[in-house]
């Protein structure tokens, strides 16, 4: 933080997007006050061993040798039901996503409902329908809730948080110093489905085609991948609030080197193109809740690629790679200065432009 | 290469049916590298011949942003200084309507709606998003007509609203929308009074900050020091050739800028917003300087702009709007150049109704100007520490806010007098989650433009 800026004394909206100012946040009122090594990874799930009993009758847990993932996420979505979702499917997949990214195989999930007054009972029912639909889906059972009613005003009609368990894929060895330059980035899918899905169903945005969420869960993707070539996997992220491009700084910035995305190759499907030029929104940076970016050793990337076709993405692609962060560019199209740690597009004219966290929301321009 | 592709033609639009996700480059044939190259490779024929860089300037905030992020400007290094103009309505709005709006956002019983962007530029009394924090009732719409509609479904949002309440009846909140913009969204908002009045609706109005942008020009063209002028101090560059506004011609058409070559003698090009749209405007423009042409306003968008614009559209802004006296952020106070309300429709206009309440507002904060505009180079005079310091009145209080928007150099950006790189702001104390001047805030302004897409680490 530069030291001539008076930090906001209230949250604002943009505390909320995914950018800069939510990792400022995250960092300096949670890491600071609950400091553990756990949390310290800032990783969408936490694997942590099971507890087993410290002494007879003591507080407290001891490491036993099993370990399970852990995460927990909240659902605020506007509207409440958008094309190809609602947002209890949203809820349950994005919980299973959180646990399959980090290497583990989900089993449970809890369910915690802030409803507030005058929400009709049938929307609901379509959403905890819609939720039951998802955990079948996804194989996973939601085993504890809890219901709270807040007074109208309080909240956008309904909000959802929820707990996910499950155990770690024996295969599963992730982390940001498993990053290695040379790596490859594979993406299992199109971007910008979800984030133009729920900016349609918001009042007065209407297109001659509806754009529907990628919501989905991708278990069904991680782990066939991590059974087959498990090893050459070493880092994995769905690319949710704040996008693609997010996700790409986070592993720069996590792993310590330069991710590129290469932007001939980012599929991004043309009813979300149209949709983003016209109201000057960047693909990249729109929310997506049904994929998976991940980071595989190079003479495996095709393996996973065709794995994830076959496990019917058939948008799977390899979008771009790592380079060593300080050292020259293999590539003979970016001369130039090496590169810092962080995330880099090459674009289609061959320049690499640096990419950032965006500080709030991405908001459609004006004219 | 370059021999093999005639740069001349016009690519076909790719047919509408298809579905599938495709690779970038081949889906789109404006953005055809092939085609890039070889457009590049032409002005750079004709740069080289005329020994040195020309000096171009866009006045569109989204070619703006086109520009900088396609990696043109990179292409183009070296052989053609691409300026931003006063082309962002965020950035022009002035400091005193800014803070206009984050007083009418104080009053009680108001509800602002506005577009995104404005939400988090910085006014003397902080921003709207900070008011919105601390209290007031300030929500982001897409158009003008999403105004209305909430308007007229009365104050409380879809999922929680009462039974029955009729159009504006529910309890006397009042609805303030920020007519920002150009030619481009006036005409949106016209329809939008139009239905207010066809519901019948007391509880509506549009406070108007829109600003015309041939009126702009012409105030930036006459401000341009002559060659021949001793002056102290590096001159600013002067501009040989305009890339005009894609969405604006759009309204007013290609007509409406031939005053730029027959009373300032320079070409201009309107053009959209693809990568090869842009490179052709620029490449007729290099070749319309390099050969000394006579200059000529050329319209190489004519897939949306027709020589006289969108009759229906202009015909709505001039039934609605009457051009008066506009403040621009870096330009002063412009005649001709805004757009107020005719005086029968003194009902939706957020000046009747609102006016002196605002001024009002303003008149208590010590923070309040003396009227005036931004001069160049700053945001206006010093004025005393923001009383609410530390209570949510925005991203900063006190001194140092004061310190830092007289430094401010939003006003030289705007008038492409100085690249944002060229602020000692940039990047070290104004940045997108920190932003001083709203060069930096809005999506479209080039400051933004530049921290994202033409830095370097």
């Amino acid at each position: 933080m530069n030291p001539t800026s008076s930090a906001p004394r209230r949250i604002t909206l943009a505390h909320g997007a995914g950018g800069r100012l939510t990792a400022d946040l995250v960092r300096e009122v949670f890491l600071k006050r609950l400091h553990n090594p756990h949390l310290a990874t800032l990783s969408d799930s936490a694997i942590v061993p099971v507890p087993a009993p410290v002494a007879a009758g003591e507080i407290g847990a001891a490491a036993s040798a099993a370990r399970i993932a852990l995460t927990t996420d909240g659902f605020v979505v506007t509207p409440l039901f958008f094309p190809g979702g609602d947002i209890g499917k949203l809820a349950v997949f994005g919980t299973v996503n959180d646990l399959a990214v980090a290497g583990a195989i989900p089993a449970y999930l809890t369910a915690s409902f802030i409803i507030e007054e005058g929400l009709p009972v049938a929307d609901l029912a379509r959403v905890v329908d819609s939720m039951a639909a998802a955990a079948r889906e996804a194989r996973v059972v939601v085993v504890a809730g809890d219901t709270k009613v807040v007074e109208r005003g309080s909240c956008d009609g309904l909000f959802i948080a929820t707990a996910g368990v499950g155990h770690l894929h024996p295969h599963a060895v992730l982390g940001p110093a498993k990053v290695r330059p040379g790596d490859c980035l594979v993406l299992s899918g199109p971007v910008g489905l979800h984030g133009v899905a729920v900016l349609s169903g918001r009042e007065g945005l209407t297109f001659e085609t509806t754009v529907r969420s990628d919501c989905a869960s991708v278990a069904g993707l991680t782990v066939p991948v991590l059974d087959k070539v498990g090893p050459a996997v070493r880092w994995m992220r769905d690319p949710t609030r704040g996008g693609l491009a997010t996700v790409a700084c986070e592993l720069g910035e996590e792993a310590g080197v330069a991710v590129v995305l290469e932007e001939a190759a980012v599929p991004v499907p043309p009813d979300v193109r149209g949709a983003c030029e016209m109201f000057g929104l960047d693909p990249l940076y729109l929310a997506n809740e049904g994929k998976v970016l991940m980071v595989v050793a190079p003479d495996e990337a095709g393996t996973v690629v065709a794995l994830l076709r076959e496990a019917g993405q058939p948008g799977a692609a390899i979008v771009g790679s790592v380079e060593a962060a300080g050292a020259p560019s293999p590539a003979p199209a970016a001369a130039g200065p090496p590169l810092g740690p962080g995330a880099y597009l090459r674009t289609t004219f061959g320049g690499t432009k640096p990419l950032e966290r965006l500080s709030g929301d991405q908001l459609p321009r004006i004219c | 290469m370059a021999d093999l592709i005639d740069v001349d033609a016009r690519p076909e639009l790719p047919p509408s049916t298809a579905r599938e996700s495709l690779p970038a480059a081949a889906a789109q044939p404006f953005r055809d590298p092939a085609l890039v190259a070889a457009l590049v490779q032409a002005i750079r024929r004709d740069v080289e011949a005329y020994g040195r860089p020309v000096i171009l300037m866009e006045v569109c905030g989204t070619h703006t942003v086109a520009i900088s992020r396609s990696g043109i400007r990179d292409l183009l290094d070296g052989l053609v200084d691409l300026r931003s103009g006063p082309g962002c309505p965020v950035c022009v709005t002035a400091q005193a309507d800014i803070d206009r709006m984050i007083a009418l956002a104080a009053l009680p019983g108001v509800t602002i709606l506005t577009y995104g962007d404005m939400v988090r530029v910085p006014g003397t009394l902080g921003t709207l998003e900070a008011a919105r924090a601390a209290g007031a009732d300030v929500r982001v719409v897409y158009s003008a007509l999403d105004a209305v509609a909430l308007a007229a479904a009365g104050p409380f949002p879809e999922a929680s609203r009462p039974a029955a309440s009729g159009p504006g009846a529910a309890a006397g909140r009042e609805f303030v929308f920020l007519g920002v913009g150009f030619e481009t969204t006036a005409p949106g908002v016209c329809l939008a009074v139009d239905e207010a009045r066809r519901l019948g609706l007391r509880n509506f109005v549009v406070f108007s900050a829109h600003k015309t942008i041939p009126a702009a020009l012409r105030a930036l063209l006459a401000t341009a020091a002559p060659p021949s002028a001793a002056s102290a101090g590096p001159r600013p560059p002067r501009v040989q050739g305009f890339i005009l506004p894609g969405h604006v011609s759009a309204v007013i058409g290609r007509r409406a800028y031939d005053f730029l070559a027959a009373d300032f003698g320079l070409p201009a090009a309107v053009t959209g917003f693809e990568p090869v749209d842009i490179l052709v405007a620029v490449r007729e423009l290099v070749r319309s300087v390099v050969r000394g042409a006579a200059p000529k306003v050329v319209n190489l968008y004519p897939r949306v702009v027709r020589e006289d614009g969108n009759a229906r559209a202009r015909e709505a802004i001039d039934r609605v709007f009457e051009p008066c006296p506009a403040e621009w952020r870096g330009l002063g106070v412009i005649p001709e150049s805004g757009l107020a309300f005719r005086p029968e429709w003194a009902g939706y206009d957020a000046a009747s109704r609102f006016g002196q309440a605002a001024e009002e507002v303003l008149a208590k904060s010590p923070s309040t100007r003396a009227g005036g505009g931004d001069g160049p180079g700053g945001d206006g005079p010093l004025r005393g520490e923001d009383p609410r310091r530390g209570e949510g009145s925005g991203p900063r209080a006190g001194g140092g806010l004061i310190r830092k928007q007289a430094a401010c150099r939003c006003g030289d950006v705007l008038r492409g007098e100085v690249l944002p790189t060229g602020c000692p702001l940039f990047a070290r104390v104004c940045t997108p989650a920190d932003p001083v001047g709203p060069c930096m805030v809005s999506s479209e302004g080039s400051c933004a433009a530049y921290y994202r897409y033409e830095r370097r680490r």
